[in-house]
């Protein structure tokens, strides 16, 4: 059976889960390894969840959040991005890939860009195979 | 234990640097209280006691064990759960027994790489025949004995129950002296804290610092060995890595007192699960927020690589107890 990347995703409620709502609506197909979980901004995204998303076996993790200028409480989005750039260099130190971990703008209007993304994603995990976590249990 | 009667305790050192020991006996004149109150069963830094000694003694029968350092070793192993068994209430004395400290760090290796740079690597080391530290060994008929070195480094609760954590590196006298005071109320009435307490504040070292906040916001990193800090402002929003916001209070500042930033000894506030993902949290939140809403993918990468070991300065005190504790044994990035 080929590799199926189980991938946890985090969106805003604002945007991408509206985004992500409007590729359902749009009939618009994306591959089913997202589980996605809705949060108010992504400056509410503890590090903690996404270290405990790849603790507990994720392959990756996505997080989607407003386009700059546009985040509903003013700067959670900017906040976000910072903190995943930086979680991406201590993954890397870790020995994790830190194309395990992306982030992405999108907003309410952008259902083909979620699903174009979470195509994308869903690639490039196949390409890099099961987290290097999963082996060491 | 009946009340009144003196009360039994243990200390012991594994992965350490001694320094515990040494805070133990800053109490000054309180050590006589607690020579007063205690008989010392155990105590390898200060008096001529033999495991034997412990082995022999019956099982619950000690009241208080002070457990200082990592588990590193299969012989830390071995006395922490023969400590266990023979003491009634076991405490994490120290960072490193609390959540690995210092030592823990050793988890970016794994025992191959450590052994390969500590007996064969480094410069001035001569070892033709690529000799490392073996458990067993016969010579002459006779075999040798050393204990394991384990892959990773434990905190002391991943290796037995621990009922109560006393943090710091080492633990400031204050809280030395408030356990020392919990002794002498068990000796006294065989009254005990809830399990799993901390001897230290709930809330983040920032609640305690005396410096003067405005406006938290970080431009630019720089190091303590690069300029004098102002002695009023908060030193975070000097530039540098204080990790205060994220750690737990009761050390009494004395870092900050000293004008050194924090470097997490006390680990995470009460609230907080993984000490390193909250100081991450907390310090990528106020860098670079002056200019944030213009920020290019270039301009963010330079603010962050500022921090040239992110994951050594946010878990220095608290790797063996994260979320993800040790580097992977197969990386995918080097």
């Amino acid at each position: 059976m080929s590799f199926e990347p189980k991938i946890i995703g985090f969106a805003c409620n604002w945007c991408t889960y509206a985004g992500a709502d409007l590729a359902g609506t749009s009939r618009l197909k994306y591959p089913p390894n997202i589980r996605l979980i809705r949060v108010m901004c992504t400056g509410r995204i503890d590090p903690e969840f996404i270290l405990a998303a790849f603790a507990r076996g994720a392959d990756g993790v996505f997080v989607g959040g407003c386009h700059p200028g546009d985040c509903h409480y003013m700067s959670g989005n900017y906040k976000a991005k910072r903190r995943i750039e930086l979680l991406r260099k201590m993954l890397a130190q870790l020995g994790i890939s830190p194309e395990r971990l992306r982030m992405e703008f999108i907003s309410a209007a952008e259902g083909a860009k979620f699903a174009q993304v979470i195509r994308e994603f869903t690639e490039k995990l196949k390409e890099l195979g099961p987290s290097p976590l999963k082996a060491e249990e | 234990m009946a009340e009144g009667k003196k009360v039994k305790l243990a200390l012991y050192w594994a992965a350490t640097c001694g320094g515990c020991d040494v805070a133990t006996l800053d109490i000054e004149e309180r050590i006589l209280d607690l020579a007063a109150i205690a008989d010392i069963v155990l105590w390898p830094v200060a008096m001529d006691f033999k495991y034997e000694d412990v082995e022999t003694l019956e099982d619950g029968s000690v009241d208080i064990c002070l457990f200082n350092g990592a588990v590193r070793l299969g012989e830390h192993e071995e006395l922490a759960k023969l400590l266990r068994q023979k003491c009634k209430v076991m405490v994490a004395f120290g960072s490193c027994a609390c959540f690995g400290g210092i030592p823990g760090l050793a988890n970016v290796a794994n025992r191959e790489q450590i052994f390969n740079i500590a007996y064969k690597e480094t410069v001035s080391t001569e070892n033709p025949e690529g000799v490392t530290p073996q458990t067993e060994l016969e010579v002459d008929g006779k075999k040798l004995t050393l204990p394991v070195f384990f892959d990773e480094v434990f905190a002391l609760d991943r290796v037995v129950d621990v009922d109560y954590y006393v943090p710091g590196c080492p633990p400031a006298v204050e809280r030395i002296n408030d356990l020392v005071d919990i002794v002498a109320k068990y000796a006294e009435t065989g009254e005990l804290p809830p399990k799993g307490a901390v001897i230290a504040s709930e809330k983040a070292l920032c609640e305690e610092c005396p410096r003067k906040r405005e406006e938290k916001r970080i431009k630019e990193i720089r190091r303590p060995q690069d300029f004098l800090p102002d002695t009023e402002k908060c030193l975070l929003e000097q530039g540098l890595i204080c990790l205060g916001p994220a750690t737990r209070g009761g050390c009494g500042a004395r870092c900050i007192n000293a004008n050194m930033p924090c470097r997490g000894c006390y680990g995470p506030t009460a609230a907080v699960r993984d000490h390193g993902a909250s100081v991450l949290s907390a310090i990528a939140s106020v860098l670079g927020l002056e200019e944030e809403t213009e920020l290019t993918e270039e301009q963010l990468t330079a603010i962050t690589d500022q921090i040239k070991d992110p994951l050594g300065t946010f878990y220095r005190f608290t790797l063996p107890v994260a979320l993800l504790n040790k580097v992977v044994q197969k990386k995918e990035v080097e």
